[in-house]
């Protein structure tokens, strides 16, 4: 693997400019105080509550995301170009949604084919037809990037179902500001905090007709146990609005309802953090309680939008992924902003041929999961694990992509034998409403602090950065 | 605002205000059982410990005898009661963090930090009285920080309301237990008999609901027992006592009725209740029987919970 793009320093020994005013404090703070500062940043995040729960750990079922103190600086002329990007990028997986469950135009310039379509577990035959408030499908997009050089940047994923961290984002800023106001006053770092004002405002521009002049927006989560429910709950209590489980919620003539103190109260849009199959147990899985009976009806009768709408996974399907180039091109008529990380479809013989022959070198993903679970990284792994997944691919070609392992952009990061290189990503959060698509500066940059680690992933070990685009 | 809100609201108060008082019942049951048994008696305090608690069947379905080991045990740690303060704290958190948007952050942090530094005294235990004594102050210092904080920061809404109602019932529903446990050391005057023995018995139900002090300040007096009675069952000016708790039950339950535009059963029940203790006397209470009135009572209050329930949290 070649050697990876450093963010702040370049080979030779000179900075990069945006690094060039941290590079200077770090030469003034003696080790000891950054030491001392990464402590109360560890005992605040815990005080706080900012924990996360991992799936598969009995004990433990609360834990914290580890937190690098050293920020993550982007310049404002590479946050532009990323920033133009991202809109571009989500536009376009908007609109390839709309024709998805509409005309499907896409399928019929056969761009993309229809089994991978039809045939995937997350395409939801229920929102054929079924018209969505301005056409917003992906409300709230996380899309990671990651960077191998200084020009370009690469979509790794796109997020288009319910993604989290955003809360990360915001808390990471909070503390550094509590932390390094000192570093902060010689840096002009453009804000983060609108965030929730931003999403409010996007949640409440697609309420349905229906809906009175005031809609009611609430926050629906699968519970305490869920591993984001300090982000739910963070960001209701952000947002002014009832943090709502499945049980809180009734439908009746096909509208949504809360139960409340004072009765029923109507609610027009739910931003929902509970994954399709468990929306509503008369649609979908008919064991879920986590569910509210009957909201597809209403969603169907348009009384209530769902942020993001139902059926978005099959734009973030990694199978989908890899035709998003063109999907671009083929919605827009215009060339890609963002790069793709090559890919090979191992359900076409010749790319699995071409997989099996390299799985020593590649990255190697099933399509359907998330989380850095279930996923070969070639070059770090054993003979056996190789040849175990490489039965797993025989059995199930159509089941996974391979792509090649990237060397992911370093930065600066606290490890117990001092500054080092860690890998880091980028996950900035793209909100649509009716009118506009919006992104705070930044977003959440994850970090593998295992050295030579790529797997950023917070259930695999990955922290988090406060992340900085200045404001020149 | 949300019923499962409001309802984790207020028993996110009686779990808090119970952990206290299961600490203060603790506390004074050691104190008395330290002195020699001629200044006691041979009633065993653990036992009525457990009863006032409320969890005496439970406990002889673990254990064989109630001694200071078994009880404390029980009442402090054990994850089989589910009335301990252990279980009591876990339950508070866990109220906390589903309702964390109702709750200020100083309610959030003082019932968080409270969880996380009694952990290691959950995977320890207390091995010394020294320590034991520690930990049964930290509850009762984290009460007293959740109830200041929330009287401090929470805006006087329907959500203070509930959180209120909650310790409102939940003590009321504990002065009534000890009084109910230790009715028969409270006699009327001129059937007093007892001896420096009972002294002993009414300085620790004084201890345990904290109005020790107070007593002697309303009644400038040597222990009574008919004086402690007043004071924990009709005396409004003691935070403890059964008619302070309906003074405010009816006083928060007035409030949201005015916020929500309409009163219910809730409302007419415990205006109910507070008029009979506004009405009562010692003497009347006495003649009828101590013991009856505080039955009555528990049954009373506790039907004032469901009522609270079926009226605005499901």
């Amino acid at each position: 693997m070649a050697v990876a793009f450093d963010e702040m320093n370049i080979p030779g020994g000179d900075l990069r400019p945006a690094y060039q005013e941290l590079a200077r404090w770090l030469k003034e703070t003696p080790p000891e105080a950054l030491e001392y500062r990464r402590q109360e940043a560890e005992l605040l995040f815990r005080r706080i509550g900012i924990t996360f729960a991992v799936y598969g750990e009995a004990e433990s079922t609360e834990r914290l995301i580890p937190f690098d103190v050293i920020p993550r600086i982007m310049s404002g002329k590479e946050w532009a170009l990323l920033e133009k990007g991202l809109k571009q990028r989500v536009r376009a997986l908007n609109m390839f949604l709309r024709d998805i469950y509409h005309g499907r135009d896409i399928l019929r310039a056969e761009i993309v084919p229809d089994d991978l379509i039809f045939q995937n577990p997350v395409f939801r035959p229920e929102m054929n037809g079924q018209q969505v408030p301005h056409d917003v499908y992906v409300h709230i997009a996380g899309i990671d990037i990651v960077r191998t050089d200084a020009e370009d940047f690469i979509v790794l994923e796109d997020n288009a179902r319910t993604p989290s961290g955003v809360s990360y984002m915001l808390e990471n800023r909070e503390i550094m500001m509590r932390l390094f106001p000192d570093l902060f006053a010689r840096h002009r770092v453009a804000p983060v905090e609108r965030y929730p004002d931003e999403l409010l405002a996007a949640l409440r521009s697609v309420a349905p007709q229906s809906a009175s002049g005031e809609p009611t927006v609430a926050l629906l989560t699968p519970g305490v146990y869920n591993s984001a429910y300090y982000e739910h709950s963070f960001l209701a209590d952000k947002l002014g609005i009832e943090l709502v489980e499945g049980r809180d919620l009734i439908v009746k003539n096909n509208e949504v309802f809360m139960r409340t103190t004072e009765g029923l109260k109507r609610v027009d849009v739910i931003y929902r953090r509970v994954d399709d199959d468990f929306l509503d147990p008369l649609t979908f899985r008919p064991d879920s309680v986590l569910g509210v009976p009957g909201l597809m009806s209403a969603y169907a009768a348009g009384n209530i939008t769902l942020a993001n709408a139902v059926g978005t996974g099959i734009a973030d399907d990694k199978a989908i992924y890899s035709y998003m180039p063109d999907i671009v091109k083929f919605y827009l008529g215009e060339e890609p902003i963002l790069k793709n990380v090559p890919t090979w479809r191992c359900r076409e013989p010749k790319d699995l041929a071409y997989v099996l022959d390299n799985l020593g070198e590649l990255v190697v993903k099933e399509v359907h999961g998330s989380g850095g679970y279930g996923m070969l990284i070639g070059p770090a792994a054993t003979k056996a694990t190789i040849e175990a997944f490489r039965e797993k691919l025989k059995r199930e070609p159509e089941g996974f992509i391979a792509q090649p392992t990237l060397a992911l952009s370093t930065c600066p990061t606290c490890t117990a034998s001092g500054l080092a290189p860690r890998h880091v990503d980028l996950r900035p959060f793209v909100l649509t409403g009716s009118k506009r698509t919006t992104i705070v500066p930044g977003g959440l940059t994850r970090v593998a602090l295992k050295e030579g680690s790529l797997v950023v992933n917070s259930s695999q070990g990955g922290g988090t950065k406060d992340t900085w685009i200045l404001d020149e | 605002m949300l019923s499962r809100t409001a309802e984790n609201l207020y028993w996110l108060a009686r779990y808090v205000e119970r952990a206290e008082y299961l600490a203060r019942t603790i506390d004074a049951t050691l104190r008395v059982t330290a002195l020699p048994a001629a200044y006691i008696g041979k009633t065993n305090e653990w036992d009525s410990a457990l009863l006032t608690a409320g969890v005496a069947g439970s406990f002889y379905q673990q254990y064989e005898e109630a001694n200071e080991h078994n009880v404390v045990d029980y009442l402090s740690f054990s994850a089989a009661n589910p009335s301990s303060i252990k279980n009591c704290i876990e339950a508070a958190r866990l109220n906390s963090r589903s309702v964390r948007t109702a709750l200020t952050s100083e309610m959030w942090d003082t019932i968080n930090s409270a969880w996380i530094e009694l952990q290691a005294v959950w995977s320890k235990g207390t091995s010394t009285r020294e320590d034991l004594a520690k930990f049964l102050r930290f509850v009762q210092e984290t009460s007293l920080r959740f109830d200041g904080s929330a009287y401090r920061t929470m805006l006087r809404n329907d959500a203070y309301w509930f959180s209120r109602m909650g310790v409102h019932l939940e003590r009321a529903d504990n002065t009534a237990r000890i009084l109910d446990v230790k009715y028969h050391v409270l006699l009327p005057e001129k059937e007093h008999v007892g001896g420096p023995l009972d002294f002993y018995q009414w300085s620790s139900i004084l201890r345990s609901v904290s109005a020790l002090t107070a007593y002697h300040w309303v009644y400038r007096e040597t222990l009574k027992p008919w004086l402690i009675a007043d004071l924990l069952i009709l005396n409004d000016t003691l935070p403890r006592s059964l008619a302070s708790c309906y003074g405010n039950l009816v006083r928060n339950l007035d409030q949201i009725g005015v916020a929500y535009g309409r009163q219910g059963p809730a409302q007419r029940h415990a205006r109910g209740i507070r008029n009979r203790l506004e009405h009562s006397n010692m003497n009347d209470i006495f003649q009828h029987g101590v013991h009856e009135f505080i039955q009555e009572f528990i049954t009373d209050n506790s039907r004032l919970g469901e009522i609270i329930t079926k009226q605005y949290l499901i």
